[in-house]
């Protein structure tokens, strides 16, 4: 976080606070899907931050462009595919959900099944050898009482 | 000179570290209790060591003496006296100093405090911990070396950034490193533990508080930091899903994981070779998140080529650590004999299910923050993994969590019904439901976050308060007769529930605007009203300062003057913009103040953050938690005080 801060304001001799008044759109519906949209994508020339936070030149560029596209009577997804088509996956925050980036979404939800399962056989297992030892050998017993006596 | 003694004593630290990584261990291992009892005075002698070479740093900032390089590059002499000394573990060489020092203290006191552990296991516990300090002192003396001096010293410094020179930042790195580093005990018992072939009780109730420190200071400096981050990028944004907040976090997650499993080896024998991996997963962690920072390599694959020899030097030192303690795992976990037996539904089976769903979305964090480095290896694909993934792919594990969490937490050992477990909770539950039905309907965009988070948050903080009174059989007179372990856990877990309740509410319902001020011309956002007074130029310390004035008016009545500001730092030629928050109990009033505009006028941003604070007092009622846990009888018995306790192997309860 901080690094990325550093090197985005030393690129600038005089930053522009993120979004400006001026960019801002008349009808408010239109701004509010300005604003979703400039959060899934990424300052290109920043470590990381969005372009809705972003205060680098090219964010402004990418908020005006986005705007424009919206007016312009864009859905949303096509705005997304225009400024992707310019400048890469890259400026995407949010990953497909095709190809090798499925293992990416799905590595969660595939873990939890098999953690869950495996949990389920392992504890069915143990209920198995219901019939395990006392919880501690006679000498182990001797020495945890020795121990917390003293 | 000082200086010079300060570098010396780093090598002879290095020195002592590896005698005692050595020596107790082969006294442990042949049964020589002279070679054995080594390591407690080598300990001892490595913190006092390291701790005078940290002191020479400190010292070398605060005269700031720019014959030091990393002091010319760091400071300067018009910078207040706290970012001087928060200047020393403000840049990377110094950090790692801090780092060394912290892993030489936790290894100290487990020697001053440690008297009535069994002597093998002491040894092997000091010796594997002096093995961190090792690499990570070579590390320090042959990559990073903070003692390096200038031919010709200049007459000033180049100063901190900015950035850093805040409270809230001063102190943000060194609750993280005692949370990074106080995880470290844990691997060394874990480690301690293999090599030794046992694992029980007595084992577990000395792992524990460590680990519940390490996770506590963990929280608070996580806190810090998004607190900080909060108040100082000025638009109010407390997480960002950053490589490096990632990197602070997955330990995070895992500590809390292993502080549940631990409780299942304490108390019932059971889950032993899973804590260990646990154990050793924890550390991992702490030093991915250590490689990720240092080297850059998440930032790009080819910053990481800027500075090689650190990035190698710190994956060497994960793969030998993280590789030998995964080694020696599959070669001993076999030999950790779980004793206690648990049915299907009970307290055991309800941690197990805590700890595969803090340990998956620790997996989730993980793979989304390696990933775009993965793409770039495998199929040359410069991609970005950013919040909008982790939102979707990690908030779901949090909230099977929160709505599991009060039912577990209730749940008796060995065996238990689930009915039974569930009715004290009913009340809780509806209650729940009627708060997360009224932030739903009182908010004017009818938030499903609003409906789902308040009505979790306020189930976890209900669901604790009705653990409470059930453990106090119901009788109110006992509830502050109950054990600290017990408030701790009430605690921590309404904490939890109050976070939830904050981060739901403030994202649901946070209103923003953004205009071009007049002065005294006021204008309205969600029911405030608000005036920009003047905008005046102030010299600060070390910056000039742009402040406005500001007003904001609620129902005509004055409730708050505000003064935010940008500042010019001219010795880095870097602005900074400061914001002004009026901080309350059920929101925060946000102001930033912009640039000048042509028409006269200045950029104004407004934001009011409803429950912003709650996100943080959440965060503070967690780390209480687990300071009252941690000042349990029990645990200050198992830390050496000399007091009876009753003798139980597996308390009953």
């Amino acid at each position: 976080m901080l690094k990325r801060l550093t090197l985005c304001l030393a690129l600038l001799a005089t930053p522009l606070a993120a979004v400006q008044p001026d960019e801002v759109l008349s009808d408010p519906a239109l701004e509010a899907r300005a604003r979703e949209i400039s959060k899934v994508l990424r300052c290109p020339v920043c470590q990381g931050e969005n372009i809705d936070e972003s205060n680098a030149e090219v964010s402004r560029d990418l908020r005006v462009a986005v705007r424009e596209r919206l007016l312009a009577g864009d859905t949303d997804s096509q705005v997304l595919d225009y400024i992707v088509t310019r400048y890469g996956e890259y400026v995407l925050f949010e990953p497909d959900r095709r190809g090798a980036n499925l293992v990416l979404w799905l590595v969660g939800p595939a873990a939890l099944v098999v953690a869950l399962g495996g949990a389920f056989v392992f504890l069915r297992n143990r209920r198995r050898d219901e019939a395990a030892g006392p919880a501690l050998s006679e000498a182990e017993r001797a020495r945890l009482e020795e121990l917390l006596k003293e | 000179m000082l200086t010079e003694l300060g570098h010396f004593a780093l090598i002879l630290a290095f020195g002592v570290a590896i005698i005692q990584a050595v020596v107790p261990l082969i006294g442990a291992w042949r049964g020589w209790s002279g070679w054995m009892a080594v390591g407690e005075p080598a300990a001892s002698a490595q913190f006092l060591l390291i701790g005078f070479s940290f002191a020479a740093l400190t010292w070398a900032f605060v005269t700031s003496d720019f014959s030091l390089e990393l002091v010319w590059a760091n400071s300067h002499t018009d910078k207040p006296m706290l970012y001087k000394i928060s200047g020393v573990w403000g840049n990377h060489e110094g950090s790692m100093l801090l780092w060394v020092l912290i892993v030489a203290l936790f290894g100290a006191a487990a020697s001053w405090f440690g008297t009535a552990l069994p002597p093998k296991l002491r040894a092997r516990v000091l010796s594997v911990q002096s093995m961190i300090g090792v690499a990570f002192l070579a590390f320090i003396l042959f990559t990073s070396n903070p003692f390096v001096r200038l031919a010709d010293p200049p007459f000033n410094g180049r100063d901190l950034n900015p950035l850093l020179q805040d409270p809230g930042l001063a102190f943000h790195p060194p609750f993280l490193y005692l949370g990074y580093v106080g995880l470290s005990m844990a691997f060394s018992f874990a480690v301690a533990a293999l090599i030794e072939g046992r694992v029980d009780a007595a084992w577990a109730r000395w792992v524990r508080p460590w680990t519940l420190a390490a996770w506590v200071f963990l929280t608070i400096g996580i806190a810090l930091g998004s607190w900080w981050a909060y108040y100082e990028l000025g638009w109010g944004g407390f997480w960002f899903w950053d490589p490096v907040e990632n990197a602070s976090f997955m330990p995070w997650l895992l500590a809390a994981a292993l502080l549940h499993s631990a409780i299942v080896v304490e108390k019932r024998e059971a889950l032993k070779s899973w804590t260990i991996l646990l154990a050793i997963m924890a550390f991992g962690f702490s030093l991915i998140g250590t490689f990720i920072v240092r080297s850059g390599v998440i930032t790009s694959v080819h910053s990481f080529a800027n500075d090689p020899e650190r990035g190698i030097f710190i994956l060497m030192i994960l793969a030998g650590f993280v590789g030998g303690a995964l080694t020696l795992y599959a070669a001993r976990a076999g030999a950790m004999q779980a004793r206690g037996i648990f049915g299907m539904v009970s307290r055991e089976s309800a941690l197990v299910l805590n700890n595969i769903l803090l340990a998956v979305s620790a997996l989730v964090v993980f793979v989304g923050t390696v990933w775009p480095l993965v793409a770039e290896m495998f199929w040359d694909r410069k991609l970005s993994v950013g919040a909008p993934f982790f939102n979707q792919a990690f908030t779901p594990f949090m909230l099977i969590l929160a709505l599991v969490l009060p039912v577990g937490a209730m749940m008796p050992w060995k065996r238990a019904k689930l009915a039974r477990t569930i009715r004290p909770l009913i009340p809780a539950a509806v209650l729940a439901l009627a708060v997360g039905l009224l932030a739903w309907s009182v908010g004017t965009g009818r938030s499903g976050i609003a409906l789902v988070g308040a009505g979790l948050g306020s189930w976890l903080v209900f669901g604790a308060l009705t653990e409470l009174w059930v453990r106090a059989g119901r009788t109110p007179a006992r509830i502050l007769r109950l054990p600290r372990a017990d408030w701790g856990k009430a605690t921590a877990h309404g904490g939890l529930g109050v976070t939830f309740i904050g981060i739901a509410l403030l994202t649901a319902w946070q209103a923003e605007d953004i205009r071009v001020a007049q002065i005294g011309e006021p204008f309205t956002v969600a029911g405030y009203e608000i005036t920009l007074d003047k905008v005046e130029e102030v010299p600060g310390p070390n910056y000039t300062s742009t402040m406005a004035t500001m007003s904001v008016r609620e129902g005509g009545q004055l409730t708050a003057v505000l003064h935010p500001e940008k500042r010019v730092y001219p010795v880095q030629a870097m602005p900074t913009t400061e914001a002004a928050i009026d901080y309350r109990f059920t929101r925060d009033v946000y102001l930033v103040i912009g640039d000048a505009q042509a028409d006269g006028g200045w950029a104004v941003r407004t934001y009011i953050k409803p429950f912003a604070n709650w996100i943080w007092a959440g965060s503070i009622l967690m780390s209480l938690g687990g300071v009252l846990s941690l000042t349990d009888r029990r645990f200050r018995v198992a830390a050496g005080a000399r007091k009876a306790t009753p003798v139980t192997a597996t308390p009953a309860e």
